[in-house]
C-alpha cells in the first residue's frame, strides 16, 4: 500500500518527501514531465531537478482521470490503490470576459509567465498586464526581463486595502520582501485601472483602458495601442478530484482540519485547493499533509492570516459585468455569447440544465475557463461547474483496455 | 380549472403544456428548477426502434407523430421552438445471431413501425465507419433526437405565455382536498399532477397514494467533437433485451450517436443502485468497449465527460398516466424509465384528455394506477 500524492508543485513535493521521510512508500503523480508545478516550473533546457528520496517514486506525464473508492485510475490504462491520498492539484488562472478577450494576443497571466520565464519568449514589444492580485507583479517582472515594455493595471486598490490588514502584513512580512524584488515594475503600475475591451481584426491592436470606481464600474476610458494583453483575476482551484472523492467543499475550497485532513478521513489536501495562499504556504501545508498521512505529529501550525487577507485585498468586484456587451463571448469553446447565455438560462436554476440549454461549459475545457464567470452571471454555485467525474479527457481505447496495476 | 404540476422535467412540462392548451390554468412547481433531474441527464432519445409491440410502443408512436406538429405549433405561438429536433433515423445492427433482430423487426412492422431490413452494404452507406463485422441491420427512419432541456424549457415557455406559472425551488410535501401542500405554503387547485420522475414515489407516499416508482441509474459518455464519424443513432441489437429487463445487475447496450455540436454520445448503462451517483469505472469501460466494437475508429477519440442520472421505472416497465384510484384529484404521470423524452408529448395529451373528460386518443387502461402489475 502506498501514499499517493497528486500534483508535484510546492505542496505535493513537500508532502511526498515528508511522508517518505516518515517511512512511507510514496507515489508522486503529476501531469507535467518534471516536478515543480506552475510556480517552480523547470525550464526544459536546464538540468532536471528530481525528488531526492528513494522512497518517492515520481510518475511524470500522468493524470488521475477518476477516483473510485481508494482506486485511482491513471492515464495510459493504469490503476493504483492508495492507502492514503494527498491531493495537491493546485489552481489555474481565472480570467474575466470582456469584449475582444478571445482575440489572438490576449493571454492568461500564467501562460505569459510560462512563456517568458520558461522559454524566454516575449509576447510583443508593448504589453499590458491587467487584472488583480500579487501574481501580476512577477508576470510583469518576467516580461521586463525578456525586454518587453510593460504596463500593469491592477483593478483593486491594494495600497489602500493593505492599510486595513496590519496583522496580516506582519504575518506575511517575508512575502513583502519577496514583492520588493518587483520594484522595477513600480513606475509602470496603476491601481483601479483595467482593460475592459480589446480591439483588432486578426489580433489585438488596441485596448480600452478604464479608470474604475471601487466596484469596478468604469469612470473614464481611453484607447491605447498594444501588442499583447495578459489577464489574471486570481485563481480557480482544481477541485474535480476532491469532488469526485466526496471531499466536502466550503466557500469554493476543499475543507481541511489542522492536519490538512479532508472530510474523507484517508484523504488529505494541501496547497491552493484549500485556499489561495501562494507557494510558501502551499509548501508548509504539504509538509503537514505528508506528516499526517504518515501518522506523524509535527506540532507545527500554519499562519494563514496573510493568505486570508489576500481575498479581501484583491476581491473580484461586480462591476466587471458592466464591461460585457450582448455579443461578448462568455464560453470560448462553444462560442456562447452573453446574449445567448442570458436567453437560454432564463428560469433555469440547475447548472446542468444551464449548460445543456446554453452550451456554455460543454466544450473541450469542460467549463474550466468559463465556469466561474457563468456561475457569477447567473448566481449559481461555481463549485457545481467543477463536477467532472472524468477529470481529464482520455482516449476511448484507453478506457476500454484492461488497466495495469501500478505497483 | 386550476392544475398544479409537481415536477418541471419533460413529463411535467408536457402535461402542463397540454393542460394549458386545453384551457386549464397551470402552475408548475419544482424543488429545483426546469430539467434539473432526469431530463437534464438524458440523451434526448425519441425512439420506436427499441420497443416491443404493446402499450408503450403505441404511446411512443403517438408521441413521435405529435412531436413535430407540436413543435410547429409552438414555433408559431412563441416565435421560435428550436429544440435541436433531428429526425435522423436509427440503425440497429447485430454482430452475432441475426435472427432475433429480424424476428423483432417483423413483429414491430405488424404494429405499424417502419423497420426496414437492409444489407450490410446499405448499412455502410448509411454509416461508413461502422464495423464490418455486422450480421444484420435494420433501419428505423422514424427514430429521432431532441435536446431534452430545450424541449422542457420550450414547453414551459408556452405554459407561461398562456398565463401559467413556474415556481422553482418549491418542494411539494403532500396534498389535501383541493390543494397542494408545499414548503412555501398551500396552493389551492382542482387537481395535482405527480410528475416527479424518480422522486414520484416519495411524493406519492406523502400524498397518501404510494406507487412503486424506483430509480434506475444510467450513464452516458460524451466525446470531444469529431467530424462525421457517426451519422444516425446506431444501436447494438442487445439494446432491446436490456430495456425490458428488471435485473439489478449492470446492463449495458450500446447506443452511439452524434449531436449537432459534433460530440458523440455513448449510452447507456442501466443499474439498480438506488440514488447512488458515484462513478463506476467498470460501467464506463463496458460502454467504451461496446462503442468501439460498433465504431472501431472511436478508439482514438477522447471521452471528455460522463454524466449520469436516475430514470423512474415501475415493476412492470410501463408508465402510470391517470388519476389515482385512492386519492381523487391526484394524478400521476411518471415511470417512463429511459424513454420519457420520446413519450412525453403523448403522455401530456392523454393526461389532459382524461382530466377534461375528452375521448382519449390512445387506450389509457394499460397506464392506470390500479393495474395488477403495480400491486404492492
Amino acid at each position: 500500500m502506498t501514499v499517493v500524492v497528486v500534483g508535484a508543485g510546492p505542496a505535493g513535493v513537500n508532502a511526498a518527501v515528508t511522508a517518505a521521510r516518515a517511512g512511507q512508500d510514496v507515489l508522486l503523480i503529476d501531469s507535467a514531465p518534471r516536478i515543480g508545478g506552475q510556480y517552480h516550473r523547470q525550464s526544459f533546457r536546464a538540468k532536471e531537478i528530481r525528488v531526492a528520496h528513494d522512497r518517492v517514486k515520481h510518475l511524470p506525464d500522468t493524470s488521475v482521470w477518476a477516483i473510485e473508492g481508494n482506486r485511482l485510475h491513471l492515464t495510459g490504462s493504469r490503476v493504483v490503490t492508495a492507502s492514503r491520498l494527498i491531493l495537491a492539484t493546485g489552481a489555474y488562472d481565472r480570467t474575466l470576459p470582456f469584449p475582444g478577450w478571445d482575440l489572438p494576443g490576449v493571454y492568461t497571466a500564467g501562460a505569459a509567465q510560462a512563456m517568458a520565464k520558461g522559454q524566454g519568449i516575449a509576447l510583443g514589444r508593448n504589453v499590458i498586464v491587467a487584472g488583480t492580485g500579487p501574481f501580476l507583479l512577477p508576470v510583469a517582472s518576467s516580461l521586463v526581463d525578456v525586454g518587453v515594455k510593460v504596463r500593469v493595471f491592477e483593478a483593486n486598490s491594494p495600497s489602500q486595502n493593505w492599510l486595513r490588514e496590519t496583522k496580516a502584513l506582519i504575518a506575511g512580512r517575508r512575502k513583502l520582501v519577496e514583492l520588493a524584488q518587483y520594484a522595477k515594475v513600480a513606475p509602470y503600475y496603476r491601481e483601479r485601472t483595467a482593460v475592459i475591451a480589446a480591439h483588432g481584426d486578426d489580433q489585438v491592436r488596441e485596448v480600452t483602458v478604464a479608470k474604475l470606481d471601487q466596484d469596478w464600474n468604469p469612470l473614464q476610458t481611453k484607447r491605447i495601442p498594444v501588442d499583447a494583453v495578459c489577464v489574471g483575476y486570481g485563481f480557480v482551484p482544481q477541485l474535480e478530484l476532491a469532488i469526485s472523492a466526496g471531499c466536502r467543499i466550503s466557500s469554493g475550497f476543499v475543507e481541511v482540519d489542522e492536519d490538512q485532513r479532508t472530510s474523507v478521513p484517508w484523504i488529505f489536501a494541501a496547497g491552493e485547493i484549500t485556499g489561495i495562499g501562494g507557494a510558501e504556504l502551499a509548501a508548509q501545508e504539504g509538509i503537514r499533509a505528508g506528516a499526517a498521512a504518515a501518522g506523524v505529529q509535527l506540532g507545527l501550525t500554519v499562519d494563514r492570516r496573510f493568505a486570508e487577507a489576500l481575498t479581501r485585498v484583491y476581491p473580484v468586484k461586480k462591476g466587471w459585468r458592466g464591461w460585457l456587451t450582448d455579443d461578448t463571448i462568455i464560453c470560448r469553446c462553444e462560442r456562447v455569447t452573453h446574449r445567448k447565455l442570458q436567453a437560454a438560462a432564463e428560469n433555469l436554476t440547475a447548472t446542468r440544465a444551464v449548460k445543456l440549454a446554453s452550451r456554455a461549459g460543454l466544450g473541450v475545457c469542460q467549463a474550466r475557463i468559463c465556469g466561474h464567470t457563468v456561475a457569477d452571471l447567473l448566481d449559481l454555485d461555481p463549485t457545481t461547474f467543477a463536477r467532472r467525474p472524468i477529470a481529464t479527457p482520455i482516449p476511448l481505447g484507453d478506457l476500454a483496455a484492461n488497466p495495469v496495476e501500478e505497483p | 380549472m386550476h392544475v398544479v404540476v409537481v415536477g418541471a422535467g419533460v413529463i411535467g412540462a408536457a402535461c402542463a403544456e397540454a393542460l394549458s392548451a386545453a384551457g386549464a390554468t397551470v402552475t408548475v412547481v419544482d424543488r429545483s428548477g426546469p430539467a434539473a433531474g432526469t431530463t437534464g441527464a438524458g440523451e434526448g432519445n425519441v425512439l420506436v426502434s427499441d420497443k416491443e409491440p404493446g402499450p408503450e410502443l403505441e404511446l411512443a408512436q403517438a408521441s413521435r407523430r405529435q412531436l413535430p406538429e407540436l413543435l410547429a405549433k409552438l414555433a408559431e405561438e412563441l416565435g421560435q421552438a428550436d429544440v435541436e429536433w433531428q429526425p435522423k433515423g436509427g440503425l440497429v445492427v447485430a454482430t452475432t445471431d441475426p435472427q432475433p433482430l429480424h424476428d423483432f423487426a417483423a413483429r414491430q412492422r405488424e404494429a405499424g413501425v417502419q423497420a426496414h431490413p437492409i444489407t450490410a452494404r446499405e448499412a455502410f452507406e448509411l454509416e461508413p465507419n461502422l464495423t464490418r463485422e455486422i450480421t444484420a441491420a435494420v433501419h428505423y427512419p422514424e427514430d429521432g433526437q431532441v435536446q431534452p432541456v430545450l424541449l422542457a424549457t420550450t414547453l414551459l415557455s408556452a405554459v407561461r405565455q398562456r398565463g401559467g406559472q413556474l415556481l422553482s425551488r418549491v418542494t411539494a410535501t403532500g396534498v389535501s382536498k383541493h390543494a397542494l401542500l408545499t414548503d412555501s405554503g398551500v396552493i389551492a387547485c382542482d387537481h395535482v399532477v405527480n410528475a416527479a420522475g424518480p422522486w414520484a414515489g416519495d411524493f406519492a407516499a406523502k400524498a397518501g397514494a404510494p406507487i412503486p416508482v424506483l430509480p434506475r441509474r444510467g450513464v452516458i459518455l460524451v466525446t470531444t467533437p469529431v467530424v462525421d464519424l457517426v451519422r444516425h443513432k446506431v444501436y447494438d441489437a442487445d439494446y432491446v433485451g436490456a430495456v425490458a429487463s428488471g435485473d439489478a445487475d449492470l446492463q449495458t447496450s450500446t447506443v452511439v450517436e452524434s449531436t449537432p455540436a459534433g460530440t458523440v454520445l455513448i449510452g447507456s448503462s442501466r443499474q439498480r443502485v438506488g440514488f447512488d451517483d458515484t462513478i463506476q469505472v467498470d460501467v464506463l469501460r463496458e460502454l467504451a468497449r461496446k462503442a468501439i466494437r460498433l465504431f472501431p475508429k472511436l478508439r482514438n477519440v477522447n471521452v471528455m465527460r460522463a454524466y449520469g442520472g436516475f430514470r423512474p421505472y415501475l415493476p412492470d416497465h410501463l408508465p402510470v398516466i391517470g388519476e389515482d384510484h385512492r386519492v381523487p384529484g391526484l394524478w400521476h404521470a411518471t415511470g417512463h424509465e429511459g424513454a420519457g423524452i420520446g413519450l412525453a408529448v403523448a403522455t401530456g395529451r392523454l393526461l389532459a384528455e382524461l382530466m377534461t373528460g375528452r375521448t382519449p386518443h390512445i387506450d389509457p387502461k394499460p397506464f392506470r394506477t390500479d393495474r395488477p402489475g403495480l400491486a404492492l
